[in-house]
C-alpha cells in the first residue's frame, strides 16, 4: 500500500512516514497542498494521504477539494491531520471529502486506531 | 525514592485481597511510581508515611487501589467485536426480544465509560428503533473515582483521537473549551456504578456483557468464580465479549465460542 504525507513540517512528516512505514506503507512526500497534486501526478492514486491543515501555497482542505473534484482518485483515503480542533474545522473537513481526521498532538496508537477505521490495517 | 521490600508486599497483600488484582515482584518500579504520584496528590510526604496511614484507613487504602489499576480504554476499542456485535448479535437480540421490547449491555470494569458510550453510539446509529424501546446500557467498575469520570461525559482531545471516528465526533460530542462533552442523548441511554467484581452483583439480568481486559488482572479461580457466577446471570442467548487476548473457554468449559468479523463471543452452552 502507499501513502502520501502532505505537512509543511519536515520533523512531523518523519514522524508520520516512520508510522506509516511501520504498518507496511510504502510513503511519499510533499511539504504543501501545490506539491501534492504534482507528487500525484507522478504517483497516481495512492491508498491513503495525511493532510496537514494549514500550510503555505496551498492548504490541505484546498487540496481535498481538488482531488475530490476530480474522478480519477475517489478510492484514496484522505485524513486530516492537523491542530486545528474546533468541531466546525472537523465538519468543514468530512464536508469536503476528508474520511478522518486526527487532532495533533497524537500518538501511534491514535494513528493506528484510525487506519483500523480506515480499513488500512 | 525507593519503597522498601515491607510496603511492597503491603500493596501486594492489598490488591489481591481488595481487587483480586495480581502484582508480581518485578513491578516494584510501577508501584513506587504510582505511589510517588499518589502520596503526592494527597499532600503526604513519603512512600513510608502513605503507606502508614493506609494501613489504619480505608480511604487511603481505596486510593492506593485505584492508583495501581491500569484505566487504559479507548473508543470502540479494537473495533472488530462493535462490527460483530451490529451484524450479528444485535440483529438476533433484537429479533429475539420483539415481544419483551427491552435490552440490557452491561459493559463490566468499564473505566472511563469509552466502551458503554460507543455501545451507545453504535445503538443509535443503527438500530434507530431501539432508541424507542427500554435500553439499557450499564457500565460498572471497581473505581469510585473513573466512575464518576465516566459519567461525566467530558473527555479530552487525546481521548476522542482515539478510536473515534470523525463523524461520530462532530455528531455526538460538543466542544466545550478543551474538552469534549458528550450529548445527553448518547449518555440517556448509559447508567454507571461502582461494583467489585469480586462482591454480590446488584445487577438485572444483561443480554451483552462487554467483559474486557478486566480477567487478565486476576487469578485463575478469581477468573473462573466470575464466569461461572456470570453463566448464573446471562440468558442462554446472551452474549458475552472478553479482550482480544481473552478466551473463556479456557477458563469454564461451559461456554461455546463464536467467530465472525475477526472477532468472538460467547453463549452459555445449552
Ligand atoms: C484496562 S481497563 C479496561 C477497560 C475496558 N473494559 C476496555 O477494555 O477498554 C480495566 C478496568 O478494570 C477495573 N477493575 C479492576 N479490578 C476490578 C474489579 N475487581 N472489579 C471491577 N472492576 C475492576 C479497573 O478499575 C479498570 O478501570
Amino acid at each position: 500500500m502507499r501513502a502520501l504525507v502532505v505537512d509543511d513540517s519536515r520533523a512531523t512528516r518523519t514522524i508520520l512516514k516512520r508510522a506509516l512505514t511501520a504498518q507496511g506503507f510504502e510513503v511519499f512526500e510533499a511539504g504543501d497542498g501545490r506539491q501534492a497534486l504534482e507528487e500525484l501526478a507522478k504517483t497516481g492514486p495512492v491508498d491513503l494521504a495525511l493532510v496537514d491543515w494549514n500550510m503555505p501555497v496551498m492548504t490541505g482542505y484546498e487540496l481535498i477539494r481538488e482531488v475530490r473534484a476530480r474522478k480519477d482518485m475517489d478510492a484514496m483515503a484522505i485524513m486530516m491531520v492537523t491542530t486545528e480542533s474546533e468541531a466546525t474545522q472537523v465538519q468543514k473537513a468530512l464536508e469536503a471529502g476528508a474520511n478522518e481526521y486526527v487532532m495533533k498532538p497524537f500518538t501511534d496508537a491514535v494513528l493506528k486506531e484510525k487506519l483500523i477505521l480506515l480499513g488500512l490495517a | 525514592m525507593p519503597v522498601s521490600a515491607a510496603d511492597v508486599q503491603f500493596v501486594r497483600e492489598l490488591l489481591q485481597r481488595r481487587a483480586a488484582i495480581q502484582v508480581d515482584e518485578t513491578k516494584e518500579y510501577l508501584i513506587e511510581m504510582r505511589l510517588e504520584q499518589l502520596a503526592r496528590e494527597v499532600g503526604i510526604a513519603s512512600i513510608p508515611d502513605l503507606v502508614r496511614q493506609a494501613r489504619g484507613q480505608k480511604t487511603i487504602e481505596t486510593r492506593i487501589v485505584e492508583a495501581m489499576t491500569t484505566h487504559e480504554t479507548s473508543f470502540f476499542r479494537d473495533l472488530h467485536p462493535f462490527n460483530l456485535l451490529k451484524k450479528e448479535v444485535l440483529p438476533q437480540l433484537v429479533a429475539a426480544r420483539q415481544t419483551t421490547r427491552s435490552l440490557t449491555i452491561w459493559s463490566a470494569a468499564c473505566s472511563s465509560g469509552q466502551e458503554a458510550y460507543s455501545l451507545s453510539m453504535l445503538i443509535l446509529e443503527n438500530f434507530p428503533d431501539l432508541a424507542r424501546w427500554p435500553v439499557r446500557i450499564i457500565g460498572t467498575d471497581i473505581s469510585e473515582q473513573i466512575v464518576a469520570k465516566a459519567r461525566e461525559g467530558k473527555f479530552r482531545q487525546l481521548d476522542v483521537n482515539r478510536g473515534l471516528p470523525a463523524t461520530l465526533l462532530v455528531k455526538y460530542f460538543e466542544k466545550i473549551g478543551a474538552e469534549w462533552q458528550l450529548k445527553p442523548i448518547v449518555r440517556s441511554l448509559v447508567d454507571f456504578r461502582q461494583m467489585n467484581l469480586l462482591d454480590t452483583w446488584n445487577m438485572p439480568r444483561p443480554d451483552i456483557v462487554f467483559m474486557r481486559n478486566v480477567l487478565i488482572y486476576f487469578d485463575q479461580i478469581t477468573k473462573k468464580n466470575i464466569l461461572v457466577k456470570l453463566r448464573g446471570l446471562i440468558p442462554k442467548d446472551g452474549a458475552l465479549f472478553l479482550g482480544a487476548a481473552e478466551t473463556a473457554t479456557t477458563i469454564d468449559d461451559k461456554w461455546d465460542r463464536f467467530a465472525n468479523e475477526n472477532a468472538t463471543y460467547y453463549r452459555v452452552r445449552p
